[in-house]
């Protein structure tokens, strides 16, 4: 229902970002998340990042999923 | 629909052109040479056995990273006729221009036109030009068409397709279709996307001269690797199933698809083929892609089954099939 | 990828697939509701893999999916006024009307933009000052506030010829509706991670206390989707019915404050209708008074011929889950991609085109 995707927050001015997805880049609104901060991943949905992407839980699913292909 | 009208979605390779060709001009023109519905025809003129072909170009924009209008107009012929196993010799180039087209660009357009057919050592030996008013075309169309011979010893033809038949990629998919389209959709590329445009009749020569087995070659032009293996499929009355994780795809589009919501596998190379061949063959046709510059990224992506007849599956990063369809109209970018 | 990441997914995978086999003792329907979820299960062919006591219904979660054929019909009415640009994402393009489709009023000469972000439509209205620029704002809580954000955007810039038709729709109310029909059967939900982006893991806990049923916020990789899987049958197994979060790197409790502040700002709830379902209570949203102006519906009111649909089409009924696609006599035959008839067979999420493209019929195991 809605395709989004993450990417990385490369430049900043008011609310207007810069995000780089695989060396491509593009411009997206802040509108909607103005605390995201250069450095930060970021969700894309029609133009406008609307969440943050936590890589700490990332690596967390990647540990659990780990574990779990462990013990079995 | 009543009234039904030509959409855009007739011109892109899909079903609906399929369509288009199948229900106007294959009851019109009805023949067995064009009934086998290649991109080149093969035909017979005293005992010569001559391929011909022919493709309009109306590509937006003309210029773009790694080529433009004139170089795909040479390249696409050159191909076409290359995929029936032909040994391209003679071009012909009609242009259609619009009344107040820039004289430079149609210098810049024609040097890359000679450039091009010098590199596939093919001659450009009659052509034709037409100005119309302003509005009546946009900037300018190129048509050519092109014959050859057929190469000795070879028969390539769908008939000849086997289950176990390996099939090989000559390399990364997409690369033409993101590069032309990054200009349509405010997309800033880095410079390693460039078009795939280039003449294949070299490495084809080479190819044929050593495994003049081939069963197929093809050129997965518009409607990407999806339409070409889908037509392959129908035509052969096989199945096909490909790896997702051996098909050659660079970060980059991959990237630009996921922005997009663009699949890969449904966008338009220039410069890439498909071929078909035993698998006792592959490691040959191998060697011989990854020596040559247009082959360097070549990979057997999949195989040739005995069923489902007419169909062709990928099976995912994690083992699952589906389904591979050929595609319906245009890419669209969508957000859900 | 690199090869051992390859690898490594293959193996979790697997030893997902094998929990999920250890722990399903019996028949589990799990409805996934987000239309991405259900193009991501096929792509990669997860369906085959399950346990065939596994079952994956897709629900109402395909925005041009339940967007009904009145709202496609006042579209291409306006798309027919001289002085008028549509702009919308290239989801909505081949989703036919009563009689038409924006693609094929494009080709006898109507003026439909395919943007990517509503904000483009902004630039559009910049450069064409004696035109009418109609942005066809659809979709759910992760789309609609980029809808509103467009609005206050054009609020500031003091464009008068920007207009929304807006048909946006809400997640919590229409899972309310399906579980209220009793002839909805769901074991667990999939819910839609983008859209629980916005709004939290909050709005779903009447799933828990009210309906005793599991639901799990999920990611859209493969293995994200096999991970919810998993952790919805430990629930169904030990008998508990909780709202748990799989997607925590995207998902916040909370969701996103700033991205709902902005929706209230221009939205305001109401009754909605989804094709082939009906009317749902307070399931959409409509313009709120503050900024009528930018609702086309009220400012340019345009004549619309009588809506209607086709009789034998199911998609109300595919949505719910209640019938496979290919129940529908239509499916397959009349109604394909290149020519729907309903909905779910336009969007490339759509239930009834992903069963069609990705040939659930034709390739399952």
């Amino acid at each position: 229902m809605c395709l989004a995707i993450p990417a990385k927050l490369i430049g900043k001015i008011d609310r207007l970002a810069t995000v780089e997805v695989g060396g491509i880049t593009r411009k997206v609104s802040l509108m909607l998340l103005p605390d995201a901060q250069v450095g930060d991943f970021v969700l894309v949905h029609a133009g406008f990042a609307i969440q943050t992407v936590e890589e700490e839980e990332a690596k967390r699913t990647m540990e659990l999923l780990k574990e779990l292909t462990e013990l079995a | 629909m009543k009234n039904e009208r030509i959409q855009l979605a007739h011109g892109s390779g899909g079903k609906l052109s399929q369509e288009l060709v199948a229900k106007v001009m294959v009851p019109a023109f009805d023949n067995e040479v064009l009934n086998e519905l290649h991109d080149g025809a093969k035909v017979t003129i005293q005992g010569a056995r001559l391929a011909f072909t022919t493709d309009s170009y109306v590509v937006k924009p003309l210029f773009f990273a790694g080529g433009d209008i004139g170089k795909l107009a040479v390249c696409g012929t050159v191909n076409d006729l290359s995929m029936t196993g032909a040994i391209p010799s003679y071009i012909s180039a009609g242009f259609i221009i619009e009344e107040g087209f820039p004289f430079a660009d149609l210098s810049r357009i024609v040097e890359s036109m000679r450039v091009a057919a010098e590199e596939a050592g093919v001659l450009i030996v009659t052509g034709d030009t037409k100005v119309v008013g302003k509005g009546a075309v946009d900037g300018i169309y190129i048509n050519t068409a092109g014959i050859g011979s057929v190469i000795e010893g070879t028969d390539i033809s769908p008939s000849k397709v086997r289950p176990e038949q390996d099939i090989i990629l000559s390399g990364c998919v997409g690369d033409h279709s993101i590069a032309v389209m990054a200009g349509r959709h405010d997309l800033s590329l880095p410079q390693t996307i460039t078009s795939d445009c280039a003449p294949l009749n070299g490495l084809v020569k080479e190819i044929l001269a050593a495994v003049p087995q081939v069963a197929v070659l093809r050129d997965p032009t518009r409607g990407g690797l999806a339409a070409t293996l889908n037509e392959i499929a129908m035509q052969a009355g096989v199945g096909i199933i490909v790896e997702e994780t051996a098909i050659p795809i660079r970060p980059e589009v991959v990237a630009v698809c996921e922005i997009m919501g663009f699949d890969p596998l449904y966008l338009a190379n220039e410069g890439k083929m498909l071929i078909f061949v035993e698998s006792q063959f592959s490691a040959e046709v191998l060697a011989i892609m990854k020596a040559h510059k247009y082959g360097r990224a070549a990979q057997v992506i999949g195989k040739v089954t005995a069923s489902p007849a007419g169909q062709v599956g990928v099976r995912s990063l994690i083992g699952g099939v589906r389904l591979l369809d050929m595609p319906v109209g245009e890419q669209l970018p969508r957000i859900c | 990828m690199p090869n051992n990441q390859g690898d490594e997914i293959r193996q979790a995978a697997a030893v997902l697939v094998k929990e999920i086999d250890r722990l399903v003792k019996q028949p589990v329907r799990i409805m996934e509701v987000c239309g991405t979820h259900t193009v991501a299960i096929f792509r990669a062919g997860i369906r085959q893999l399950l346990p065939s006591q596994v079952e994956l219904v897709s629900g109402p979660g395909c925005p041009v999916c339940v967007t009904p054929n009145d709202y496609l019909d006042t579209a291409i009415a306006y798309s027919r006024c001289d002085d008028v640009i549509i702009t919308t994402f290239g989801d909505m393009l081949r989703v036919p009307g009563s009689s038409s489709s924006l693609r094929a009023e494009k080709a006898v000469g109507a003026d439909v933009r395919i943007v990517y972000s509503p904000l483009e439509s902004l630039d559009i209205a910049a450069s064409n000052p004696g035109k009418k620029i109609i942005f066809l704002a659809i979709g759910f809580e992760a789309t609609a506030p980029t809808a509103a954000a467009t609005v206050l955007t054009a609020e500031k810039l003091g464009l008068d010829n920007f207009y929304v038709l807006s048909a946006h729709k809400l997640v919590p109310p229409a899972l309310r509706a399906l579980m209220a029909d009793r002839k909805v059967k769901v074991d667990g939900f999939l819910l839609p991670g983008h859209v629980s982006a916005i709004i939290g893991e909050q709005p779903y806990h009447f799933l828990e206390r009210e309906y005793h049923v599991p639901a799990i916020i999920a990611g859209f990789e493969p293995l994200d989707i096999l991970q919810s899987v998993y952790m919805l049958v430990k629930q169904i197994h030990t008998g508990t019915a909780v709202v748990e979060n799989q997607y925590s790197r995207v998902v916040k409790p909370g969701g996103n404050q700033v991205a709902r502040q902005v929706l209230a700002q221009v939205y305001e709830e109401a009754d909605a209708t989804w094709r082939g379902i009906g009317v749902m209570q307070g399931s959409g949203l409509r313009v709120n008074s503050k900024y009528r102006r930018f609702d086309v519906r009220v400012r340019l009111p345009v004549q619309v011929e009588n809506t209607c649909e086709d009789a034998a089409c199911r998609c109300g009924e595919v949505l719910r889950g209640l019938v496979k696609p290919a129940d529908c006599l239509l499916f397959g035959k009349t109604c394909v991609p290149e020519h729907p008839v309903g909905s779910c067979m336009v969007s490339v999420e759509g239930t009834c085109a992903a069963w069609y493209k990705y040939g659930a019929w034709r390739w399952q195991k």
